[in-house]
């Protein structure tokens, strides 16, 4: 479905990704996980198209993103929740949903958009006319989710969901992943969250210092010693 | 009544009347440094050359009054695309001062190139409007008149920023512009956009100013300085500040007029936004974050 070939982005003249080649398959749940620093944000900004890549190649099922305006990534069937949920703070819930179906083919399906929106959060329909920002910090996870799902989109990028959410909201979005596969979706998670990915998708990659170190299935990863020893503290 | 309760009732009612056209004026400057982030200091100068679009349609060409109003609101928006797209846009990313240098600079081209086109005489539509007498009240149709169009002008730029796609992206691309990409939206479209609002306000408020102003090339040092002072007591970009603080300057304009001369309500209005200044650096609205 998604498939980098030795993807190479960064920052000015600071590289954040070497040769970096990934593959999603249609209905996966793959994640990515690694150090603070390592490139994992950078990667979800490249898939994006919120930065460009300098050398290699992205394609979504056949479409080489390269070739279209960063803008029409989201057309193509890619929705990016991205670090910090990024709301529109001043908004209310609605119109943050409502931007997230900007798209033209968004628009002519919003309500069914919106109540599949509202059926998987009820909460959001509760606040719907509430101001995003001043929501808690997992209603706001909820309402960034939400927002990327009003597009429609294939393949879900989430980058760091359970970043500053309270454990027991953690444990709940985590549960929330198995009901958006259900929902026919495939997904790129990153997460801090070592442990609990691992726990819930069905491959991962370990990116470390911009390069991809190791890849394998979520439960040979759960064994391996060197991923225990560096990222499960045993 | 005494005849001075008259004349404080006119005055606060003239400060209101003028609020309006303030709060027009503030309203499109706002909207492009809340959108784009770049201040238009030429912003007053888009209003004077939509004034002479007025006179010479009007006056010079015998236009129906309001097909020159149309014509000139259409003019002036298109003249607002076209700064965004010679001036504004090559100049996105770089630097602030760089936008204000260039948008200062268009500023002095257009009062230089008024001066030569049209001259230096004072212009206007020869209109005479009548003053309408509510009881003891005198006020003046054109006043009203700008107030009522001003004011629709603004429940239609809010309609259209509340009840459309376009519109809400306006919205949001203040809040948060790096992320409009994830939304598929194309932000130098929005931009364009924008511009136009914001130049069509300037048309909007050209055909409001030139019933009660003459026009001459230097008109905009008029209304630019106290529509910037406007926008920064209100808090740039924050539209509800702005609008708030038109009808504050307004009133100590025409307040300040009434108890000394006219050029001490200007007096007043500027030290008290110096004041404010102080007490509330980011504006009478300021979000505490």
């Amino acid at each position: 479905m998604l498939e980098l070939r030795a993807v190479r982005a960064g920052y000015g003249s600071f590289q954040a990704l070497f040769d970096v080649s990934l593959e999603v398959r249609r209905a996966e749940a793959v994640g990515v996980i690694g150090p603070n620093g390592a490139g994992k944000t950078t990667l979800m900004r490249v898939i994006s198209g919120l930065i460009r890549p300098t050398a290699g190649s992205i394609t979504m099922e056949g479409t080489d993103l390269g070739t279209i305006a960063p803008h029409r990534i989201v057309e193509v069937g890619i929705a990016h929740v991205p670090e910090n949920r990024r709301l529109f703070p001043r908004m209310s819930v609605e119109d943050n949903l409502r931007m997230g179906g900007f798209t033209r083919a968004a628009r002519a399906k919003f309500r069914q958009r919106l109540d599949f929106v509202y059926e998987l959060f009820p909460r959001l329909r509760e606040r719907r006319f509430q101001l995003a920002g001043t929501m808690s910090g997992g209603e706001q996870q909820m309402c960034a989710i939400g927002r990327a799902l009003m597009s429609d989109p294939r393949l879900l990028l989430l980058d760091e969901p359970s970043a500053g959410l309270a454990p027991v909201i953690v444990q709940q979005l985590f549960e929330l992943l198995g009901r958006i596969r259900a929902a026919g979706l495939t997904v790129l998670i990153v997460e801090q969250n070592v442990q609990q990915v691992l726990h819930v998708v069905d491959r991962a990659y370990v990116l470390e210092a911009g390069s991809i170190r190791a890849a394998g299935a979520a439960a040979d990863l759960l064994r391996s010693d060197s991923i225990r020893a560096a990222y499960l503290g045993v | 009544m005494g005849i001075f309760d008259i004349y404080l009732l006119e005055a606060v009612i003239n400060g209101v009347l003028l609020g309006g056209v303030l709060a027009l004026l503030s309203l499109g400057l706002n909207l492009i440094f809340g959108v784009i982030d770049v201040a238009w200091l030429c912003y007053a100068e888009l209003i004077m050359l939509g004034m002479y679009g007025m006179y010479f349609l009007y006056s010079v060409y015998h236009a129906p009054m309001l097909v020159a109003a149309v014509i000139c609101i259409a003019g002036v928006a298109a003249l607002g695309v076209l700064l965004h797209a010679l001036v504004i846009a090559p100049l996105l990313g770089t630097p602030p001062i760089n936008q204000l240098l260039a948008t200062g600079g268009v500023l002095f081209f257009l009062q230089s190139a008024a001066t030569v086109l049209f001259g230096v005489e004072f212009k206007n539509l020869g209109l005479r409007l009548p003053v309408l007498k509510v009881s003891a009240l005198f006020i003046s149709y054109s006043r009203l008149l700008a107030f009522v169009v001003a004011l629709a002008g603004m429940v239609l730029v809010y309609l259209f920023l509340t009840r459309t796609y376009t519109g809400t992206a306006i919205r949001a691309i203040a809040q948060d512009r790096h992320i409009m990409t994830l939304m598929g939206v194309d932000s130098r479209r929005i931009y364009f956009v924008t511009s136009a609002i914001g130049g069509g306000l300037a048309g909007l408020a050209a055909c409001l100013l030139v019933l009660q102003y003459d026009v001459h090339p230097f008109i905009g040092l008029s209304f630019g300085p106290i529509t910037f002072l406007i926008c920064v007591l209100g808090g740039l970009g924050n539209f509800v500040g702005g609008f708030i603080a038109a009808f504050v300057f307004a009133e100590l304009i025409s307040l300040g007029g009434l108890y000394l001369d006219l050029e001490w309500g200007y007096v007043f209005a500027f030290a008290f936004f110096i004041v404010m200044m102080f007490v509330r650096p980011a504006g009478l609205m300021s979000r505490r974050s």
